[in-house]
């Protein structure tokens, strides 16, 4: 490996191509932990946006009107603000709100840092999303289908466990994939409030080493393998679920 | 099979009394009475919208009534203190678009009931449910999924489906209009077997020479009443109602 | 006297007993939309009924601050453009830039030169999964600050740098909805057209496209929605827009009292516009479906 990182740094010495930040131990040990806090940002976000969908698809078939308006007002909020407006109002707004906590040394500071606020306004962000989609893959399972569960004995839990959730987990695994990819992208923003993840540490890079663009084109290329991965585990879990003759 | 006190199979097994059921401001149903003997084969046929499909839902508890009543085995299925598992052992229902679950196999799609709603053991629900394959004629099909078959097939493994139940009164309908004309053969077969097995069957129905075959009695209905009704033989040459005729002029 | 009429005939019935309820679903989103403008105006006022009691001389109510700061968010600095109304030209001008190459691009994706196809194909893959600050970042830092054309030295503004960046991925997902839609006309469109001899740009020009305008237009509103939501993304490449300057009033009053109804203005700007446009969106997508 270190040869290989030697190479680099000649191609850096004869040809001008800057590729500091992976022959350059610190550098590459900063940029691996930028990109491990952006992997980690966008597994606790996924987890808890699904969560939010599942709960809020939930509240949205209760039979309480002021609860569904809740949840509509909820989803109508989060999808017609700008996702960077929304990360301010959390970090900046309401974040000086919450009470301090006193650390290992003594110093009062926020109970929340950046990356538990970021984490949260984008859970919420694309929480919102899931239930819509959640929603509608469940009121996508045909109510005849539902009603043979009925005329069988099925109880409302048995016909929900058994036959809806099943066939709507099917239904809305396409745009469940879309909003996913999206969210990871969002991660990025994350930057503006100093989360230290791939693009912060990259522009941190970028602007102490001046490899502009070499750093860039490194940065676009991880977020399409990000990306990337994301979307073909999506798919594979869509094979595997595929029922032969049903959905196309 | 627990039964009513009060209710023994001779009396009809199926008993409708002046029901009225409406959607919104549509009449569908304007008082319809009928009565179903045990083993007996009710066939309802009538104009499109006559509210046949409705009442078959009633019956199942599916829907429920705004008047009348209707005892199964002599119990009131609009009662609200009646346990709809009861009924739903009793009462099976087939559908037109047959409405198998497309995420299981046939064999799972006749299992599931039994197991989650009647608790029985998985051993005897299987094997009991292979027999039933095999009486719907399709052995060989327990492991496609209701995308794989066709519609024919489909609504054997409905059939099948309900069977597993082992209900009193099965309830069909309109189960061969979704069919192509080739495969409403095999369902329609399907169907005699259970009759001559001695199941009380209430079809709704558009094929009137099926009706004529196995019915034991026939109704007609129009505009959610019933205009005439009678055993085929009578029925099908001496119908009285200008509204019956007519119809029968059309279809045959 | 199908069972398909029979069948037409007692969903009829069901949803005519299901009107109620839809018109209360209908009345609902407006419902929606006001609880949220009063949870925009909760903060606001609560924190303004605080400030007026401990206001002291010299300090102004927060409500007498958001007027004071309003036009300045809204409209930038005096004899400057900035603000919303930055925000706005510039989701204009990204959408103008993005549809304009997106369909070109989209165009390139069913072309019959298979190194055409793939190159479309590859450049719609990457702008559409590369993270917008990302691409927005790319734009901003390589391109010059200004391009000498004729002798003549154009001064490039970061608005303008912004809006290209913008467009990118607007282009991509522009590209997308033209491949989606030509390939949702029917092949027999296609065979009919070629049959009376029309060239395949003919065909594409005269017959397929007109076809496939009403299907676009939704999914091209929803984009441009997402773009409109996506322009506070300039201010973090130093764009004087409206996140910029509520970020520079914050800085100006140090005012604590000052941060939730500022940013909740903020956010309620951007929904009063976003959201109507959603709405007709939604409304356009079940009035297209229906005829389609």
């Amino acid at each position: 490996m270190d040869s290989f990182w030697e190479f680099l740094r000649h191609v850096h010495d004869a040809y001008g191509i800057n590729l500091v930040h992976f022959y350059d131990s610190f550098e590459r040990g900063r940029l691996l932990k930028g990109m491990l806090t952006t992997l980690q940002l966008s597994v606790l976000c996924i987890g808890l946006s699904i969560l939010i969908g599942i709960f809020g698809a939930w509240l949205q078939g209760s039979r309480f009107r002021v609860l569904k308006t809740l949840v509509q007002a909820y989803i109508q909020f989060f999808r017609n603000t700008p996702p960077l407006v929304q990360m301010f109002f959390f970090y900046f707004a309401l974040g000086p709100l919450m009470p301090r906590v006193v650390n290992d040394y003594g110093i009062a500071q926020p109970m929340l840092g950046s990356f538990a606020w970021a984490m949260i306004s984008l859970s919420f962000f694309a929480g919102a999303f899931n239930i819509e989609i959640f929603r509608s893959g469940i009121d996508a399972v045909q109510s005849a289908t539902v009603e043979a569960a009925d005329a069988l004995g099925f109880s409302r839990w048995q016909a929900y466990r058994y036959v809806i959730l099943p066939l709507a987990v099917r239904i809305c695994l396409p745009a469940l994939n879309n909003n996913l990819v999206n969210l990871v992208k969002t991660t990025t923003q994350a930057y503006a409030i100093a989360v230290p993840e791939t693009l912060f540490v990259a522009s941190q890079i970028w602007s102490d080493r001046i490899n502009v663009l070499e750093m860039m084109i490194t940065l676009l290329l991880f977020y399409l393998f990000l990306v990337g991965i994301l979307v073909w585990g999506m798919i594979r879990l869509e094979r595997a679920l595929a029922i032969p003759g049903f959905g196309r | 099979m627990q039964a009513n006190a009060a209710w023994t199979p001779d009396q009809p097994i199926v008993s409708v009394r002046d029901v009225h059921k409406s959607y919104g401001k549509v009449e569908v149903l304007k008082g319809v009475s009928l009565d179903v003997r045990k083993g007996e084969v009710v066939c309802i046929i009538g104009p499109s919208g006559s509210g046949k499909s409705t009442l078959l839902r009633c019956i199942n508890a599916l829907v429920g009534i705004d008047k009348g009543s209707i005892l199964v085995e002599g119990q009131e299925v609009h009662d609200p203190k009646l346990d709809k598992l009861e009924l739903r052992k009793k009462v099976s229902m087939v559908f037109q678009q047959y409405n198998l679950f497309p995420h299981k196999t046939a064999l799972e799609n006749v299992m599931m009931a039994p197991i989650l709603v009647l608790k029985r053991p998985k051993e005897e629900v299987e094997a009991q449910a292979r027999r039933l394959i095999k009486k719907v004629r399709l052995e060989g099909k327990e492991n496609s999924y209701p995308g794989e078959l066709s519609g024919g097939q489909q609504q054997r493994v409905a059939i099948a489906r309900s069977l597993a139940m082992t209900p009193d009164v099965m309830l069909f309908d309109e189960v061969t209009s979704a069919l192509d004309p080739e495969t409403v053969k095999e369902v329609l077969s399907t169907i005699r077997e259970l009759a001559d097995d001695g199941m009380t069957c209430i079809l709704v129905t558009h094929e009137m020479g099926f009706a004529r075959e196995v019915g034991d009695h026939i109704y007609f209905t129009e505009k959610g009443v019933i205009v005439e009704h009678g055993p085929p033989a009578t029925f099908f040459k001496e119908a009285r109602d200008p509204r019956t005729r007519e119809f029968l002029s059309q279809i045959l | 006297m199908t069972s398909l009429e029979a069948c037409v005939r007692e969903s009829k019935a069901r949803i005519s007993a299901a009107a109620s309820g839809e018109r209360f679903a209908s009345a609902f989103t407006p419902t929606a939309a006001f609880v949220i403008l009063v949870a925009c105006a909760i903060p606001i006022l609560t924190l303004e009924a605080r400030a007026q009691l401990q206001s002291t001389v010299g300090t102004q109510s927060v409500l007498q601050s958001l007027i004071k700061w309003f036009p300045l968010i809204l409209f930038g600095p005096p004899r400057e453009f900035g603000g919303f109304a930055l925000n706005i030209a510039v989701s204009f001008l990204a959408m103008a830039l993005g549809t304009a190459v997106g369909i070109v691009l989209g165009l390139g994706q069913i072309s019959i030169h298979r190194p055409l196809r793939n190159l479309a194909w590859a450049l719609t893959q990457f702008f559409r999964n590369a993270p917008w600050l990302v691409l927005l970042f790319f734009v901003m830092l390589l391109t010059p600050f200004q391009i000498r054309l004729f002798g003549f030295s154009i001064p490039l503004p970061g608005w303008l740098k912004a809006s290209v960046g913008l467009s990118l991925p607007i282009m991509a997902n522009m590209s997308e909805i033209v491949r989606g839609a030509v390939n949702s006309i029917p092949t027999a469109q296609w065979e009919s057209a070629e049959s009376l001899a029309f060239t395949r740009l003919q065909t594409l020009w005269r017959i397929i496209l007109p076809q496939c305008v009403r299907r676009m237009i939704p999914p091209w509103m929803n984009w441009y929605a997402i773009l409109t939501m996506a322009t506070p993304l300039i201010s973090i490449v130093g764009v004087n827009d409206a996140m910029t300057l509520t970020q520079d009033a914050l800085s100006a009053e140090q005012r604590t009292d000052l941060l939730m109804p500022m940013y909740s203005l903020l956010l309620a700007l951007f929904f009063l516009y976003c959201y109507p446009i959603a709405r007709w969106t939604l409304w356009l997508e079940r009035k297209y479906a229906v005829k389609i």
